[in-house]
């Protein structure tokens, strides 16, 4: 009898030990980006080892998901940084707003390249922009270029008679991926909004057609396979199927560049002098948000801060480029830091031009 | 006649010889599946139990100090794990009898030169490809058995990369896996099994149990972020969250598999015991649980065993996080193995390939440890009637 009543008492008390805990906190916490999170983990980790601070604790969410927890609210239950490999949209901004969070820094690291990746057998290819949209856009101009129809492009040389007889086959990330979203802006979007066959059916209808403003549909039949979060999967593909092209960071392609090569772009390689000078045209900025009024709450996030946007780290011989972030320019790294030390703001105007 | 019954002799023998033919093929595919994944793991996880190390003069003094680089001497600088040298500022800190001194010993090298000692793909540069060779000559690189790999968490330097934390978040959340599951779960069994009257509420409640035990484990994640922390405000990451939420999922495995070893005890023997004037309540604790225990434990070792090696529950209460630090208590950001093991497989970094393998090895030898100890349990102590 008394055994059993000591059994339920034991788990009453857990349960209700956690009850209204977690207002201190001794850690640092920061979600988002799975493209920054290898940075932000390896400047945390640094920072956990050569200080007496705790080492944060990451979460890899995607971008939209770090910024859904970020903008939560401002209590101490929610993170204190945000990883993003995209800028934060205005709407996300609004939601921070609603939730109290209105003190927010950006701070930009440097760039990431999204590579056109395959096997290292085949031939060295250069593909344009517009090759690379209608291979893999759901909707194409037809040959008049007058109007839409489905995606008939099944090999290279349909598409342009200089590129080789090779079936079109990409392996990319899915959905959920900023990846996706950076390649889908980078690579359709910025073409198709000043391609009056995608942009005059927005125009005739914009309730209906909305989708064609800025048209980004990838083709479902097949032809780009979506192949999950992890790239050293879509890396195992293009070894197994050579006429395959792979979409991914380029860190992944330096890492594996004994087995994997990258297309040029518009005869641009994907180097990190041209990624970080603009040549490439296929790079985005990497950010993170801070939530300032956790600085002095939390003990160590300024220092982390800091430790992240030193030169050691984010600098063209730093830490951080021997694992693939591609440094900025200096006048963008020291305004950067400005920013920085000085907690200039986040403002609605920052993220509307561009 | 005669040849009619023949015949249909060897059509039933040659249709009897197939169908063990086909199971016979499906049981080596199965087999080859097998061997084919051990082989892989085994030959690609082994690697990662040995680690290059040099034997380098550490400076503790006030330049090291400084610049922790200036600790060993310029040519070794770029071949030394960095994560060694930065932890050696503190290190003096806290030996400050140490300064001025210098120490020869064997320290961690840098990935690159891990693999390239294992003949593994690389990104040494030529030039300290022959510094290693030369090393090698002098017996200064070795590669020494890899303990970093079980005292260290994890670390976005591969050869710094340990299972340490996950294992320890591993274990806090089986610990409470198994405080809240069991006890809950038995009592359920019990009191369904034993106590309940057979009406429609029971029947209900007992197609829902069967129906919980097979629904996507991802929901259980769900449900466990809507219950436990944004209700309860259990810490995200914490052990506590991943326990509980593990212990739901587990709940109606531990349910069915209880009720099945109570109603296994014969009813002769609750009769004699009620013969004999006992109670229901003294029946049963005296007499039903003692002889179902064996089927009881076995079916919650099974249940455990699921919960250890479940990563989807794990993802959306945070979990699959960055932890290098094993956790203090239940309430700290732990990860545990298996979403360890999804990180470092997601990693760009080729090293962490074999590592990923190692741990995947360990997670197998663990879980194969429990489920032998649930078939050990059956056999020994099962009452057969």
């Amino acid at each position: 009898m008394k055994k059993q009543h000591a059994i339920l008492m034991a788990a009453t008390f857990l349960g209700l030990a956690f009850v209204g805990q977690a207002e201190a906190r001794d850690q640092i916490r920061i979600v988002g980006s799975s493209t920054v999170y290898p940075f932000a983990s390896y400047t945390a980790e640094e920072f956990g080892q050569t200080t007496r601070y705790k080492t944060p604790v990451i979460e890899s969410t995607g971008s939209g998901g770090g910024m859904k927890l970020f903008c939560a609210g401002d209590s101490m239950d929610t993170p204190d940084i945000t990883n993003a490999s995209r800028r934060m949209k205005a709407k996300e901004f609004k939601l921070c707003a609603k939730n109290g969070v209105n003190d927010i820094t950006e701070v930009v690291i440097g760039y990431d390249g999204i590579v056109i990746a395959q096997s290292k057998g085949n031939d060295n290819i250069n593909l344009t922009r517009k090759e690379i949209l209608l291979a893999v856009a759901a909707e194409v101009p037809n040959k008049d270029g007058s109007k839409l129809v489905p995606n008939p492009y099944k090999y290279w040389n349909q598409i342009n008679a200089n590129l080789p007889h090779r079936p079109i086959l990409f392996y990319g990330p899915p959905t959920s991926s900023g990846t996706r979203d950076a390649f889908a802006d980078l690579v359709m979007k910025k073409l198709t909004k000043k391609m009056d066959v995608y942009t005059s059916l927005y125009k005739a209808d914009k309730m209906k057609n909305k989708a064609y403003k800025k048209y980004k549909t990838i083709r479902q039949d097949g032809v780009y396979v979506p192949s999950g979060e992890n790239d050293n999967l879509i890396v195992q593909k293009l070894l197994k199927d050579k006429s395959a092209f792979g979409i991914f960071g380029y860190s992944f392609l330096e890492e594996n560049s004994d087995r994997i090569k990258g297309a040029t772009v518009e005869g641009v390689t994907a180097e990190p002098e041209n990624i970080s000078s603009g040549k490439y045209p296929v790079s985005r900025s990497l950010f993170f948000y801070t939530k300032n009024s956790h600085a002095s709450k939390v003990p160590g996030m300024n220092d982390y801060v800091s430790l992240f946007i030193n030169e050691q780290m984010i600098g063209e011989e730093g830490n951080l480029s021997e694992i693939g972030l591609i440094p900025l320019p200096k006048a963008d790294r020291n305004a950067t830091r400005h920013r920085v030390v000085k907690h200039i703001k986040l403002t609605a105007e920052d993220l509307k031009k561009k | 006649m005669s040849l009619h019954v023949n015949q249909q002799m060897k059509r039933r023998y040659a249709a009897e010889k197939r169908f063990k033919a086909y199971a016979i093929t499906a049981l080596t595919l199965a087999g080859a599946f097998l061997i084919f994944f051990f082989a892989d793991m085994i030959s690609k996880g082994l690697p990662a139990l040995q680690q290059a190390e040099i034997l380098v003069d550490v400076h503790y003094n006030d330049s090291s100090m400084q610049n922790y680089k200036k600790a060993v001497d310029k040519p070794l600088r770029r071949i030394v794990s960095r994560g060694y040298l930065r932890t050696l500022p503190l290190y003096m800190e806290d030996h400050p009898e140490l300064m001025g001194t210098n120490e020869s010993r064997w320290v961690l090298a840098t990935a690159d030169v891990d693999q390239y000692l294992k003949g593994k793909p690389h990104r040494l540069k030529s030039k300290y490809q022959k510094q290693i060779d030369g090393l090698l000559k002098a017996e200064k690189v070795r590669l020494a058995f890899n303990t970093g790999f079980f005292t260290r968490g994890d670390s976005k330097m591969a050869e710094l990369a340990g299972i340490r934390s996950a294992v320890i978040g591993s274990i806090y959340v089986l610990f409470l896996t198994m405080i809240f599951a069991l006890p809950i779960g038995v009592m359920t069994a019990v009191y369904l099994e034993e106590f309940a009257p057979d009406n429609r509420l029971t029947q209900i409640i007992e197609v829902n149990i069967n129906n919980l035990a097979a629904i996507p484990s991802i929901l259980f994640g769900l449900l466990g972020l809507a219950i436990f922390i944004n209700f309860f405000g259990a810490p995200r990451s914490s052990a506590l969250a991943g326990g509980l939420t593990l212990a739901l999922m587990t709940l109606p495995i531990v349910i069915i598999t209880t009720r099945a070893a109570l109603q296994a005890v014969p009813d002769s023997i609750r009769e004699a015991a009620f013969g004999l004037g006992a109670s229901r309540w003294q029946t049963v604790w005296h007499h039903v649980l003692p002889l179902a225990m064996p089927g009881i434990l076995t079916g919650s070792i099974i249940g455990l065993a699921q919960a250890m090696g479940e990563t989807a529950p794990l993802l959306i209460v945070g979990m699959m996080a960055y932890v290098p630090d094993a956790p203090g208590n239940i309430m700290e950001a732990a990860t545990v193995l298996p979403a360890q093991i999804y990180t470092w497989a997601g990693e760009s970094i080729r090293a962490y390939e074999e590592r990923t393998a190692a741990a995947i090895l360990v997670l197998l030898s663990v879980l194969l440890s429990l489920n032998t100890m649930a078939v050990y349990l059956r056999k020994h102590f099962e009452k057969r009637w």
